[in-house]
């Protein structure tokens, strides 16, 4: 029958809208199903995870002191030439000459967060910080000297 | 007037869709003859974001080349990093331990549903309805929260390296990934509800952009694309590579060849990797995930190719070496491009409607095609 | 046939207009008051205007956010209540762009008649009991008629900024406005039909003991639905945007149109469908006319408490919601399955149902 096909189709044609309806209808209705997340409002209750790479540290205990020998390990492992380590001779109490970092310079607008680096260092001395707000009004600012100003090696890191 | 179809005459209408428009995606460039609606020519211009990835692999080590790879089809980074891991290891013959071939394994599927639904989202934007993005983007927030966690990152994870994956996996990784299995579950008929069964959609996807199964093969084309043809070509079935020839999954094959074939296949793809990852998921084996590797690899002389099913097609990394530390040349296979290439012969004769709707389910991802 | 509810006359609005129009012609001669009388209306129409555009914009955005599972506009004002007003001073601030290749007179022309057209649709509604601006014997087919002169409006915005997605636009919207006119020109026919006049408060005042969607079965109900469809297509909006349509002509007959003569159209689009969905609920829902069962005397004095103002303005209210909620739940039609649709499916069911209509009505079989 050529009318009751036509019915039925009108009919299975309305009904199938009248289930996406109900689907809209449900969230316009269920408002805690709603996800956005008001991120600078919850800046203070984010919780990155603690692997999140986000830009490379250099963590210093409180002695001031980091575990970076300046092998240029990180250096070679870099893909971009973000990392630049430039290196002096200390010289220790006993008068012996020792390879240190005099800078460790990091180049963040290079950076692609591979983490290459990181896995490349044998002696843990950088790791990658959750942060992430990196916006600077001036892109020198980018360039970060990792090493605090006047730190040491830390004892026993060879 | 069929005759007319495919030679510009006076008269014709000539479009520029993109560089910037809201269908492409991206910065995908197409120049479209029109006759009134209907579409007679497609020209694909490419080249906006090309960013010279093979020549800048060549400078850069074994290693360090992978995580270039993830620049490429953004959506399935992990899988891309995957096929250039493999090749690396083919030249080098590292055997990858038990534990790093599952985790890479349920990785790659976590990456294609995550790709399969920003598709979804994307593609019903393309034909008009907007409310299905921002589901999709729920869902595929989950996966990228489950991958920030053990990757550290959201989108470019450069997790797969030579010999394995990068750091073991997160301790709350497994529980992660059934809770989001359980979720998903709860909001799959959300697809069918909002699209799939409705007669708009129906009757915009049924019957156009038909691609038969040997133009699919003569263009090129591979994955869902290509299987919405049924040409089987799944990569995980045909060249099994790390464990896929010991889990049981479904080569998801249909045989119309429209676009409404091409939107199934993707949609019941999810469904199958939800299979292998519910397979996998209680069963890491204890072990290392990452072999022994010398600290420089150097690939002996000779060309190395492998192959990965990415969440668009067919993804292949061909090295040659010249035995140095970085490769002498590097070719990728990226899946985009040829699928694209078959765009113009789908499009022809159809409306302009769809041809953003074949657009939508060609699946494409402009850095994979330019690279 | 019908009785006048006295009841819900402390609350009317007409007491203002009368004591306002009395007062005019006391003070000044009839002709001046006249003048006064048409300023008044005048800034009210626009103020109303500029109201129903604030309203419906965060109406839609906020419609469309909670289906989408987003917040929506939360920032301006308590609760993103003032996030219309911000809408609005940028697309103040925004230089009006006119591009090098464009007919000038008439790219800058065509807003304005999409607004005027806007305005002229106004007259005829009747807000609350006895509060509107023209009480004209033939109101139906003045809104009809009226209400086709929008195309112009896009043909003349697509034609003259020389753009190609805006030609197409407006193409568009022109095989779909003509179409669409029809099917809902029958829908609007059947009540019509069913009261016997062409007089907006005669149909209002036939709805006294019941709305038509109620008292006039299934007939009824397949003209509101397919007047609901109609509309929906007629005021350019999702599924059937084609003169739009995002993701295929970027934004189609206003494309090239920016700051305050974009917000031209965008206001002139949301009003537009303020006004069919006035007409919608008047035809249909019974305008300002509570809502009465039966001999129910006493659910029905309650009702009657309720100002007819807000009678009015809930179901114009209800009905645009309703045409969000098409917005945001369905994809967009092709240009060819939108012609069919009306032409196929909608007309031949419009042209039966009208049928049904007039029989029914000369056989008295409503209530």
């Amino acid at each position: 029958m050529f009318i009751v096909k036509y019915i039925k189709e009108v009919w299975s044609a309305i009904k199938s809208l009248l289930i996406g309806m109900r689907r809209t209808g449900y969230y316009f209705t269920h408002h805690k199903e709603i996800i956005t997340q008001q991120y600078p409002d919850n800046r203070d209750t984010l919780n990155l995870p603690e692997r999140f790479k986000g830009e490379v540290v250099m963590p210093h205990d409180e002695k001031n002191e980091h575990r970076c020998t300046g092998c240029t390990a990180c250096e070679l492992a870099c893909p971009n030439g973000t990392i630049k380590v430039i290196t002096k001779f200390d010289i220790s109490p006993e008068g012996k000459k020792k390879k240190a970092i005099d800078k460790l310079v990091y180049h963040l607008e290079l950076c692609t967060m591979c983490n290459l680096c990181v896995i490349a260092c044998p002696s843990d001395a950088i790791v990658m910080a959750q942060t992430f707000e990196h916006s600077v009004f001036d892109r020198s600012k980018l360039t970060k000297i990792l090493n605090n100003p006047g730190s040491k090696i830390m004892d026993g890191v060879e | 007037m069929v005759e007319e179809i495919g030679t510009t005459t006076e008269g014709d209408l000539i479009i520029n869709v993109g560089p910037q428009h809201p269908a492409t995606h991206g910065v995908l460039h197409l120049v479209i003859t029109l006759n009134g609606e209907t579409v007679k020519k497609v020209e694909p211009h490419l080249g906006y974001i090309h960013r010279s990835i093979e020549k800048m692999c060549e400078s850069l080590t074994y290693r360090q080349f992978i995580y270039v790879t993830s620049r490429m089809d953004y959506l399935s980074s992990h899988i891309n990093n995957h096929g250039c891991a493999l090749c690396v290891e083919k030249g080098l013959q590292i055997e990858v331990p038990a534990r790093a071939q599952v985790i890479r394994v349920i990785m790659d599927e976590l990456t294609r549903i995550a790709s399969h639904e920003l598709w979804w989202g994307a593609m019903a934007m393309d034909i008009g309805a907007f409310t299905p993005f921002f589901h999709a983007f729920r869902e595929r927030e989950s996966i990228n929260d489950i991958m920030e966690e053990t990757c550290g990152a959201r989108l470019t994870m450069n997790y797969m390296v030579p010999g394995g994956v990068m750091i073991d996996i997160h301790p709350n990784f497994q529980k992660k990934v059934k809770d989001f299995i359980a979720f998903y579950r709860t909001k799959m008929n959300e697809s069918d509800e909002l699209l799939t069964g409705n007669i708009i959609f129906q009757n915009r996807m049924k019957g156009v952009g038909l691609l038969s199964k040997e133009d699919a093969i003569s263009f090129g084309c591979t994955g869902p694309t290509a299987r919405g043809s049924g040409l089987n070509c799944d990569i995980r079935k045909l060249y099994p590579y790390e464990i896929y020839n010991s889990v049981t999954f479904e080569e998801v094959l249909e045989t119309s060849g429209d676009s409404l074939a091409r939107y199934m296949v993707r949609l019941r793809e999810i469904k199958q990797s939800i299979n292998i990852i519910e397979q996998l998921i209680d069963n890491i084996p204890e072990g290392d995930f990452q072999a022994k590797t010398k600290a420089v690899l150097k690939l002996p002389k000779g060309e190395f190719y492998s192959r990965v099913e990415t969440a668009r097609g067919e993804f292949g990394v061909y090295i040659v070496s010249e035995g140095g530390t970085t490769p002498y040349r590097i070719k990728f296979r990226s899946p985009g491009f040829a699928n694209l290439s078959a765009l113009d012969h789908m499009a022809r004769g159809s409306k302009l409607g769809d041809l953003v709707a074949m657009m939508g389910t060609l699946d494409l991802v402009i850095p994979d095609i330019d690279r | 046939m019908f009785e006048v509810y006295d009841l819900s006359f402390m609350w009317s609005l007409s007491n203002i207009t009368q004591t306002i129009n009395s007062w005019l012609n006391q003070t000044f001669s009839p002709t001046w008051a006249l003048i006064f009388e048409m300023v008044i209306v005048g800034i009210c129409v626009i103020s109303l205007f500029a109201i129903l555009g604030l309203v419906l914009v965060l109406m839609e955005r906020k419609v469309s956010a909670w289906m989408q599972i987003r917040l929506g506009p939360n920032r301006v004002g308590p609760k993103g209540m003032l996030q219309s007003f911000a809408d609005t001073l940028k697309l103040l601030v925004k230089e009006g762009l006119t591009p090098n290749g464009a007919d000038k007179f008439l790219f800058n022309l065509a807003p304005f008649i999409a607004m005027i057209v806007a305005m002229l649709l106004m007259a005829p509604i009747a807000f609350a009991r006895d509060f509107k601006m023209w009480d004209m014997n033939i109101g139906v087919l003045y809104v009809t008629a009226v209400s086709s002169i929008s195309v112009i409006s896009i043909l003349m915005a697509g034609w003259a900024s020389n753009n190609k997605y805006s030609l197409m636009g407006a193409m568009r919207s022109g095989a779909q406005i003509v179409s669409y006119e029809l099917s809902a020109g029958l829908a609007i026919l059947s009540i019509v039909v069913l009261t016997g006049s062409l007089n907006l408060n005669d149909i209002i005042q036939s709805q006294a003991n019941g709305w038509w969607i109620f008292k006039g079965h299934i007939p009824v109900l397949i003209s509101f639905v397919i007047f609901i469809i109609a509309v929906t297509a007629e005021t350019n909006r999702a599924p059937f945007d084609l003169a739009e349509a995002e993701s295929e002509l970027t934004a189609g007959f206003h494309t090239e149109y920016s700051g305050m003569k974009f917000a031209l159209f965008f206001l002139a689009e949301y009003v537009n469908v303020f006004i069919v969905c006035a007409i919608g609920a008047t035809l249909f829902l019974g305008g300002w006319m509570p809502f009465h069962i039966g001999n129910w005397q006493g659910f029905n004095h309650i009702m009657d408490y309720i100002p007819s103002s807000i009678w009015f303005f809930g179901k114009t209210f209800f009905l645009i919601f309703l045409i969000m909620w098409f917005r945001w739940t369905f994809p967009r039609l092709r240009i060819d399955q939108l012609l069919n649709l009306e032409w196929k499916y909608l007309l031949p069911i419009s042209m039966f149902n009208i049928i049904l209509v007039t029989a029914m009505a000369i056989l008295g079989w409503h209530f």
